[in-house]
């Protein structure tokens, strides 16, 4: 079976992921993925007509269906401190990260 | 008759009359849980634990649900009407936000995530006068058939028989519903996941119309894809509760402004008229064989289309006028356009999760911002996220994206035409809801392709947005419930529900209509 996802290409898309792997992870989703990519193909038996058109979703939206949008408007949250509850680290109401990488000017 | 036994309508009509109390109903169905479902699902929990034992929850919410009752009851006693689901328990799949309620979407990376909102669907019920039970068990954000990937073990198992799978993603809700643990349930459905758990679980499954039914609260997956939907045991409390949730939200601009019929009030209007198609299309799957590495059709089982030909047969009895071989030939590329479209839309979705703004973040070993993000990932996205985020950003790449993301959008267009010829023919569609009954824990878990074959005859629906609904229609040899499944035009669920209602109503008589899944008789032993 061809392996469109090589190793490099494999790397390449953890990195972009923001992921890391072991190698046990690695090798079996990568196998998956060329496997899903071998189904995928199948879209290639399809003739499409170059008129044929993207459809990003199913259902049209007509301004009779849709509703209007909503004024932008800022509203203050009624109780951001529950928001924050939620977070791993917090100091004086703000989110705490580690280091950001940076260079000096 | 015992009072978890009852359905939504009956609860909902005594509890409104003072024939029971709120505090009973609820009650009855805690004591039912507590025979039949063990221990909730938990991270690292033993996927082997109680084996006979149905596992639907996650988390449990019994005060909330009894303070709801409280007020319920205290409503009755002041002579209001608390609402159309008056004192009926339900539960909720664990994707959806309720406010300070655990909501895990069955991962790691939000085990600890209290949600500080509730999701449209599940506040319209709690208006209407629902008890919340708890939230119950899913595939990891929803991304399997199964119910096996939930990081939040023992995962749900089939009431029909607890060494098979109950289905999924909304394997919990259907689960639940089906061991009588409450005749409602909310799940979601991206490619099947409400119709595939329902036809496993012998219960009934509507996906809505894409829009139907808000998605605010709702933890994405497939932004285009994802539609919030009832779980029940039988017609007439599904459309009691989509009559509750389904309407335009000021917080989900993709919720139609569509007006929302009195579904219930449709329900006995009979099927006189009405054209119904077959499809041959729907009557074989085509799947990946790992061996050949290419792909096989083969004719669903006959009892999957005997079930269809049979509930054809019983419509056309009551004035149905059914329509063969009404083409669909772009109904086997759903899958492999769906294994690009929803995988987009996931990866998207998912970089959301970052260790930075709530739930999971990784504490050793971490140097930098970026380091955090990807430990984060690494240790809390089990493998279904992991893989679907690397097939995402692989078809959507720039130099990949005209090859696969477009091409598969354009057959998107088609599979959609599909629908739009049929449906300039007849009214509705009939066709069987899934290629098996529910398979062995264990059988496909791992083969992420054949495991997205299961979806077959139910995505392409998502993919045009239409409304679908599976409905019990038999047991097979196994004596595990079997599923058909209707389909209709954008909007036309007052439709398919009659339908289905004339159906239930058509086949009640049926010996397999007594039969009652095997988890409850042993818990009554």
């Amino acid at each position: 079976m061809s392996e469109p996802i090589t190793p490099e290409i494999f790397n390449h898309l953890v990195e972009l992921a923001a992921l890391e792997l072991t190698p046990a992870e690695a090798d079996y989703l990568r196998k998956q993925l060329n496997n899903q990519l071998t189904a995928i193909d199948d879209l290639n038996q399809v003739p499409l007509d170059p008129q044929t058109p993207v459809a990003s979703r199913g259902v049209s939206y007509t301004p009779a269906t849709s509703a209007l949008l909503r004024a932008d408007e800022c509203h203050p949250h009624p109780d951001p401190a529950k928001l924050l509850k939620g977070a791993p680290e917090t100091d004086q109401g703000y989110l705490v990260v580690p280091e950001i990488p940076h260079q000096d000017l | 008759m015992k009072l978890y036994e009852l359905t939504a309508l009956e609860i909902a009509d005594k509890v409104k009359s003072h024939q029971l109390s709120a505090a009973e109903v609820l009650e009855s169905h805690l004591s039912q849980i507590e025979a039949v479902d063990g221990i909730p699902g938990a991270l690292n929990g033993d996927p082997a634990a109680e084996p006979h034992k149905v596992h639907a929850f996650i988390t449990r919410t019994a005060a909330r649900a009894r303070a709801q009752a409280q007020a319920v009851d205290a409503k009755i006693a002041a002579g209001q009407n608390p609402g159309p689901l008056a004192g009926v328990p339900i539960t909720v799949k664990d994707i959806f936000c309720v406010e300070d309620t655990l909501s895990t979407a069955a991962s790691k990376i939000l085990a600890n995530f209290s949600a500080p909102y509730t999701a449209t669907a599940v506040g319209r019920m709690e208006q209407a006068g629902a008890l919340v039970l708890g939230k119950v068990n899913l595939d990891e954000f929803t991304y399997g058939s199964s119910n096996e990937s939930s990081a939040f073990q023992p995962a749900p198992r089939n009431p029909w028989d607890t060494s098979r799978v109950p289905g999924g993603s909304s394997g919990g809700s259907a689960a639940s519903v089906a061991a009588y643990e409450a005749p409602l349930s909310l799940g979601t459905d991206t490619a099947g996941s409400i119709r595939q758990p329902a036809a496993f679980c012998g219960v009934v499954g509507l996906k809505p119309t894409y829009g139907r039914v808000s998605r605010y609260g709702l933890i994405a997956f497939g932004s285009s894809l994802d539609c919030p939907g009832p779980l029940a045991r039988n017609v007439r409390d599904a459309a009691l509760m989509l009559n509750v949730i389904a309407g335009a939200d000021p917080r989900d601009a993709t919720a139609a402004t569509v007006p929302v019929p009195d579904y219930v009030a449709e329900l006995e209007k009979g099927v006189r008229g009405l054209k119904i198609g077959l499809s041959p299309e729907y009557f074989q799957i085509t799947y990946f064989h790992e061996e050949s590495g290419g792909l096989e059709t083969q004719p669903v089982p006959a009892v999957m289309k005997n079930a269809v030909l049979d509930a054809a047969q019983r419509l056309a009895e009551l004035g149905a006028e059914i329509v063969e071989n009404v083409p669909m030939p772009h109904t086997r590329y759903g899958i492999p356009a769906y294994f690009v479209i929803s995988r987009v839309e996931a990866a998207s979705n998912l970089h959301r999760f970052d260790g930075v703004k709530y739930g999971y973040r990784a504490q050793s070993g971490i140097s930098d911002l970026r380091s955090m993000y990807r430990k984060t990932r690494a240790e809390a996205f089990g493998l279904q996220p992991k893989l679907r985020i690397l097939m995402g950003m692989y078809v959507s790449a720039a130099q990949y994206s005209e090859q696969y993301y477009n091409r598969a959008l354009r057959v998107r267009s088609l599979l959609r035409r599909d629908f739009d010829e049929a449906f300039a023919k007849v009214d509705l569609l009939l066709t069987p809801t899934t290629p098996t009954s529910a398979f062995p824990i264990g059988g496909l878990y791992g083969d992420s392709v054949l495991m997205q074959y299961a979806d077959q005859l139910t995505v392409p629906s998502n993919h045009a947005g239409i409304p679908a609904i599976s409905i019990p229609a038999g047991l097979d040899a196994d004596g595990l419930p079997i599923g058909i499944q209707l389909l209709g035009p954008d909007f036309s669920e007052d439709l398919i529900l009659r339908a289905s209602r004339a159906y239930e109503q058509a086949s009640a008589s049926q010996p397999w209509r007594t039969v009652r899944p095997a988890a409850l008789a042993r818990a009554s032993l």
